[in-house]
């Protein structure tokens, strides 16, 4: 189990350039848990995670670690316990799969040092976790989305936070790949208790995999909590304006949400 | 842990044909070396060049040009080792592979500036041009990547090769517009213009090593965090990469290559270019490694087409800028269109 750090982001308001995209959103990340941030397009899901891990300057308030403003501890240091796996990275031309998760060891490694035992060991894990180490040294070219993804995930996963942050790791997945890839991200939530924090689009597979969802509507946090507790279908109607009625997940008991649409209704005179 | 995953991962560390790639450079190098020594308006045999390397008693005519010849190959090699890593610098601030300092603009700035040197301060020695060229890059590169980052989302690598290659451009016609009117500067700056290593001697090679260190220290120390930069400015940061301090260093590391190379031989173009391209192709993008081998690879570059310029001019010779302009062109045409493909 991961030491636990507090992670809180207190009355952030944040955005690019002139535009405000959070309002004074205040949100406690629970340690060792799956978060899940959900909302409609532009609700400014992306601009939290990206204030909270750094990426954005928030225009007022404050992200803290421990009780410390992140922006106080130097940015090595920080990334050696808060991880990003940002939406859209860049494969540089011609890599491996072992040199792209290499890189996640940056921030524990010293200058002009070569790599340590530790940096080693860390990668072969990262790779193992990933099921990716068959494909050590094969180009990133020659992967499928999904694998691509997980060599990515590996990579966070080398750098060996105890928070890890994804901005929507299952976009442009097929759906195997999709659940895929969130039952390896519980696997190590599970196994190692790292806290994981993401932007997922789905709003069934977040209630599944969520232990907790923060939902925001128009850069206001309006609802968090369990999802068993929170996903409500006069939730879903509230943030994204969706006509639907909430049933249980029959494999996992979690909620699942249900579009009723104008068509197709079998109950259209009941409801 | 068992003996096997061991001894795969030794092959993480440095890329798989590091080592043959390494040996086969210096034996090139090697190659460069007697070439650049023997080759010239009079060719000389082997004994010559042994005699005039390695036994100063000796006074033969063939001796003394094999002598006259070690400033040159040396300045030549101290050239192309600095535009190699210039080249692998400034490809990776701006994330973009065809970013070689004379597409960026950068000496061209140093060519005006010396020009307005030559023009209007009297400026003659290469002392002077070094601080002239120096200063004409420092500023170009802070226009272009003043230009390049204007509007949304910051400097991007298309909007910093665009205002590159506009700035470079504008900057061209302002050197004609002020040579051209001047017969006198026109005849000095003539010749340094087209780029040459021939004007190199032991001044200018000791006037070149502080800059050299400087920027290939900057270029190793740099090289992890670049690595790092290579995968998106968002995942720099996430690995704690100050994405800002880190492009300012290594943009001045390379600009500092490149201006001072321009100021002692000239604006050689393309060897940037092709110095990382060929390394990369073979090795792989990991930094650590195109750095070094991409100061051997452009030193060689240099060298075969300085060279190449004293056979194919012979009597005379022909500036290795033209002849790198005449390799380098068609190369460029070539991994514009990969890159395009990819990027499509």
């Amino acid at each position: 189990m991961k030491s636990t750090h507090a992670f809180k982001a207190d009355h952030i308001t944040a955005g690019y350039d002139q535009t405000t995209i959070l309002h004074d959103v205040n949100v406690s990340i629970p340690s060792n848990k799956i978060s899940i941030i959900i909302g409609a397009n532009g609700c400014g899901k992306s601009t939290l995670l990206k204030t909270m891990a750094r990426l954005i300057k928030p225009v007022s308030g404050q992200v803290t670690i421990g009780g410390k403003p992140i922006h106080k501890i130097p940015s090595k240091q920080l990334a050696r316990v808060l991880g990003l796996l940002p939406q859209t990275p860049i494969v540089p031309e011609g890599i491996t799969v072992a040199d792209l998760v290499g890189r996640g060891r940056f921030p524990h490694q010293k200058f002009l040092k070569g790599w340590s035992k530790e940096d080693y060991e860390a990668v072969s894990e990262a790779m193992e976790i990933m099921n990716i180490t068959e494909f050590a040294d094969r180009h990133i070219d020659e992967l499928s989305g999904g694998q691509r993804q997980r060599v990515w995930i590996a990579m966070a996963l080398a750098q060996q936070t105890d928070i890890l942050f994804l901005d929507e790791p299952t976009t442009y997945l097929d759906i195997t790949y999709q659940v895929e890839i969130l039952d390896l991200l519980t696997d190590l939530n599970r196994k190692y208790g790292t806290t994981i924090v993401m932007v997922l689009h789905d709003i069934n597979l977040s209630a599944r995999y969520a232990d907790h969802i923060f939902a925001l509507h128009e850069g206001q946090l309006v609802a968090e909590g369990q999802p068993s507790k929170i996903v409500t279908s006069s939730l879903i109607e509230s943030i994204f304006g969706l006509h639907c009625t909430v049933i249980n997940d029959p494999i996992s008991g979690s909620p699942y949400v249900i579009p009723i649409g104008r068509h197709h209704s079998k109950l259209r005179k009941h409801s | 842990m068992n003996d096997l995953s061991v001894t795969e991962q030794k092959q993480w560390h440095a890329p798989k044909n590091f080592i043959k790639l390494l040996i086969l450079s210096l034996v090139l190098f090697g190659i460069c070396v007697v070439a650049s020594l023997a080759f010239g308006s009079r060719i000389v045999g082997w004994n010559e060049i042994m005699n005039g390397l390695f036994h100063p008693d000796v006074e033969t005519h063939g001796a003394n040009v094999v002598r006259q010849r070690i400033a040159r190959t040396i300045f030549g090699f101290m050239c192309g080792a600095a535009l190699g890593v210039s080249g692998a610098l400034l490809q990776s601030v701006t994330r973009n592979p065809i970013a070689d300092p004379s597409i960026l603009g950068v000496n061209t700035g140093a060519a005006l500036f010396v020009v307005c040197g030559i023009s209007f301060f009297n400026i003659g020695s290469a002392s002077q041009y070094i601080w002239f060229a120096l200063a004409g890059a420092i500023i170009t590169a802070i226009f272009v990547y003043g230009i390049g980052s204007m509007g949304r989302g910051g400097a991007t690598p298309l909007k910093l090769v665009l205002a590159g290659a506009a700035t470079s451009a504008a900057l061209s016609s302002l050197v004609m517009a002020i040579m051209i009117p001047r017969s006198s500067v026109m005849d000095q700056f003539r010749f340094w213009q087209v780029g040459s290593v021939g004007a190199g001697n032991w001044d200018s090679i000791s006037l070149f090593i502080p800059f050299l260190v400087v920027g290939m220290l900057i270029a190793i120390f740099t090289a992890p965090a670049l690595n790092a930069l290579a995968l998106g400015d968002e995942a720099a940061k996430g690995l704690g990469v100050s994405t800002g301090t880190l492009r300012l260093i290594a943009a001045f590391g390379g600009v500092l290559l490149c201006a001072v190379t321009t100021a002692l031989a000239g604006p050689i173009g393309f060897i940037g270019l092709l110095a990382t391209h060929v390394i990369r192709l073979i090795i792989g993008p990991d930094l650590r490694f195109v750095i070094p081998l991409s100061a051997i690879s452009g030193a060689i570059i240099l060298s075969m087409s300085d060279v190449t310029g004293r056979i194919l001019g012979s009597p005379g010779e022909l500036e290795v800028g033209v002849v790198t302009a005449f390799i380098g062109a068609p190369i460029l045409i070539l991994i514009t269109m990969k890159a395009k493909m990819r990027a499509l």
